[in-house]
């Protein structure tokens, strides 16, 4: 059997806007993969540490406010200190073109903006992690 | 094929006489309301054409609230950016990167008299959108109002203050939900007594609703907030007809045409029939529903952005011919950011052309007796009360909320809702049909970490300017005030004019009544 893909979905910041980080999380379950939702206003540290913690080969960060220039470079710089380079980092939200292009520059997998198909971001994470041996 | 609302009401191909539930419902402005709250609603006077807006720092919200009275806006409706909504300071450490990007940074009563700087607020009707720290950023106002030379009773306007739809939908709590919903009674209270022209809270389902509940959800969850913020105003001691009249609502303009205006309407009756039987008030005042409406910003697409304008068009008309008090129309680039001046004057002229050239504010409620509006503002009445109900036997909403049951509902319908558009049930212009390959680019508004700078600047500055000894007494005098059952308004009022900054106020109420986590509901 193939082991599940693990995905922790995470709500960075003080924004509180959770619709689209719920619905996620259950196209992913739906879609088979392990998920864990941290719950809202999480620090860059709790969120990386909850990754840690959780064994995950995906996070999901879901902003809305704006704050994605500063939160996401955070992230990471702490999952490469933590030598968890591995981990994909994927970001959905009000992102703009000219940030998503930043945020990709700077390691992260794939920006979903909104409007983004539910199927076009499970296909995504499932041709991008690399599975165990 | 079933075909339904939006809001996933099965419906007919065509209505009839045979679909008429009861009587007709009796013309505008009689008892219960169904039809509208006046009798020749928009002759008498327009709705308040009140675009929400705020950004970076105060000054700049200033400079775009004056551009916005120049252009014919009729009221002013002030965002605040999360740190201030979550009742931080600008130089908090959870506040980094959010400062000024979702609305104006508001710390102390310094930058609430910038906020107005020049603007009368003895003429202009002032909404403010904020809940945990509500009654913080209302004595803010309060004071500021004062030193403009405004006396209290002249103040008009709206504070949202309804924390209840923060549990249920938008998460922006500080405390635990009783001593939250006692802080929006003490601001209840003393508006009743001492600001007897300002509503002091706007009872909320347009966040239900861009949660992604469905209409019914939003109308049953909203007036069971409602029902909650009565019986605790009530207990004390205050007659219903003294502060029920200025109750105000504030529901979305979604999609669906036809439900979003009969959803208005059964809200009106719901209502006064609620506030007559259940509660006893007799002023026809406390019966009336007045009511705020917004375009759903949900609704809007990234993908060819400038049909946004078309959909906000299409929804504002609902809330017009639902007989909204007044109405903000977003703007076409809020999918993206926070809106340029020049989309949010097209979504004003957008409000402004449906007064002055669409023929449709000559008549009051000019769809009532069609069989299709009245007979779907019976069934959406009949769904709501039986909600409503189901939430009464859980003994009210803030132990529904603490099961998790409209937070439950809301989640399946949000999901059931994104299915349908994965599966294509459900069609969205421009996102799962009629697709453009090439993206469109638009002008959007940036908000520059400028902001976040010149705002941690000045409350810095604030906190060594200001006596201290002064602010550390005001806040102990909160604490205690908490710890009792007083209302806690004239020690906030105190706090705020020796400028205690909001995070310090609001950090001394959670010394008392200690933070919250909700335990999250996928």
């Amino acid at each position: 059997m193939v082991p599940r893909i693990r995905v922790l979905v995470a709500k960075a910041g003080l924004d509180g806007h959770d619709r689209g980080a719920k619905v996620i999380a259950r196209a992913l379950r739906d879609a088979g993969m392990e998920v864990i939702y941290t719950g809202l206003r999480q620090s860059p540290e709790m969120i990386v540490n909850a990754a840690l913690q959780e064994d995950v080969q995906v996070i999901g960060l879901s902003i809305l406010s704006g704050a994605h220039n500063a939160i996401v470079p955070r992230i990471l710089e702490l999952l490469r200190e933590k030598e968890m380079d591995d981990v994909l980092v994927v970001v959905g939200g009000t992102i703009p073109d000219g940030d998503a292009a930043e945020l990709k520059q700077m390691g992260v997998a794939a920006v979903f903006q909104p409007g983004a198909a539910l199927g076009a971001i499970v296909d995504f994470i499932r041709g991008s992690v690399r599975q165990p041996l | 094929m079933v075909k339904t609302t939006l809001g996933e009401i099965p419906v007919e191909a065509c209505y009839g006489p045979e679909h008429m539930r009861g009587d007709a419902p009796p013309l505008p402005g009689q008892f219960p309301y169904t039809r509208g709250i006046h009798p020749s609603m928009y002759r008498e006077r327009l709705w308040t054409m009140r675009q929400f807006s705020g950004f970076a720092t105060p000054e700049e919200t200033n400079q775009r609230y004056r551009y916005l009275l120049s252009q014919g806006q009729s009221g002013l409706s002030v965002a605040f950016d999360l740190p201030t909504l979550m009742g931080c300071d600008p130089d908090d450490p959870a506040a980094l990167g959010e400062v000024g990007k979702c609305g104006a940074s508001i710390a102390s009563l310094a930058d609430m008299e910038t906020l107005f700087d020049q603007i009368p607020l003895g003429e202009v009707s002032v909404s403010m959108t904020i809940n945990s720290p509500a009654a913080v950023l209302w004595a803010m106002y309060l004071v500021a109002g004062e030193k403009q030379g405004v006396s209290w009773d002249s103040l008009n306007g709206t504070l949202q203050n309804d924390i209840l739809k923060e549990y249920i939908a938008q998460k922006e709590y500080l405390y635990p939900p009783k001593p939250s919903v006692r802080l929006v009674t003490d601001v209840i209270e003393y508006a009743a007594r001492h600001v007897p022209r300002y509503n002091p809270v706007s009872i909320s389902g347009y966040h239900i609703r861009e949660a992604g509940s469905t209409a019914v959800q939003e109308l049953a969850f909203t007036l069971r907030d409602g029902i909650e913020y009565v019986e605790w105003t009530l207990e004390r001691g205050l007659p219903a007809d003294s502060f029920a009249p200025r109750l105000s609502f504030f529901f979305n303009a979604h999609n669906d045409f036809f439900e979003e205006i009969a959803k208005y309407r059964a809200a009106r009756k719901i209502w006064a029939e609620t506030m007559r039987g259940r509660f006893g008030a007799k002023d026809e005042r406390s019966l009336k529903l007045r009511f705020h409406a917004q375009t759903a910003g949900c609704s809007l697409t990234w993908q060819q952005p400038y049909n946004n304008v078309v959909r906000t068009a299409i929804q504002a008309l609902a809330a017009v011919l639902g007989g909204t008090q007044s109405l903000h129309t977003n703007s076409l680039d809020e999918a993206y950011a926070l809106p340029s001046e020049e989309a949010v004057t097209i979504a004003l002229r957008t409000q402004q052309i449906i007064a002055h050239e669409s023929g449709v504010t000559s008549v009051a409620d000019p769809l009532g007796g069609s069989y299709y509006v009245e007979a779907l503002t019976a069934e959406m009445e009949e769904r709501a009360v039986s909600y409503i109900r189901k939430i009464d036997e859980m003994g009210g909403m803030i132990s529904a909320i603490e099961r998790g049951f409209p937070q439950r509902e809301i989640a399946e319908a949000s999901y059931r809702y994104q299915r349908g558009i994965e599966t294509g049930e459900r069609v969205i212009v421009g996102v799962n049909q009629f697709e453009r390959e090439e993206p469109e680019s638009i002008p959007l508004l940036r908000i520059d970490r400028e902001a976040e700078e010149t705002q941690v600047r000045k409350v810095r500055r604030l906190r060594e300017e200001r006596d201290n000894e002064r602010v550390r007494a005001a806040l102990d005098a909160i604490r205690l005030a908490a710890e009792s059952k007083v209302n806690t308004m004239p020690q906030i009022l105190d706090a705020v004019r020796v400028y205690a900054t909001v995070g310090e106020i609001c950090s001394a109420f959670r010394d008392v009544f200690g933070g919250w986590t909700e335990s999250s509901i996928l």
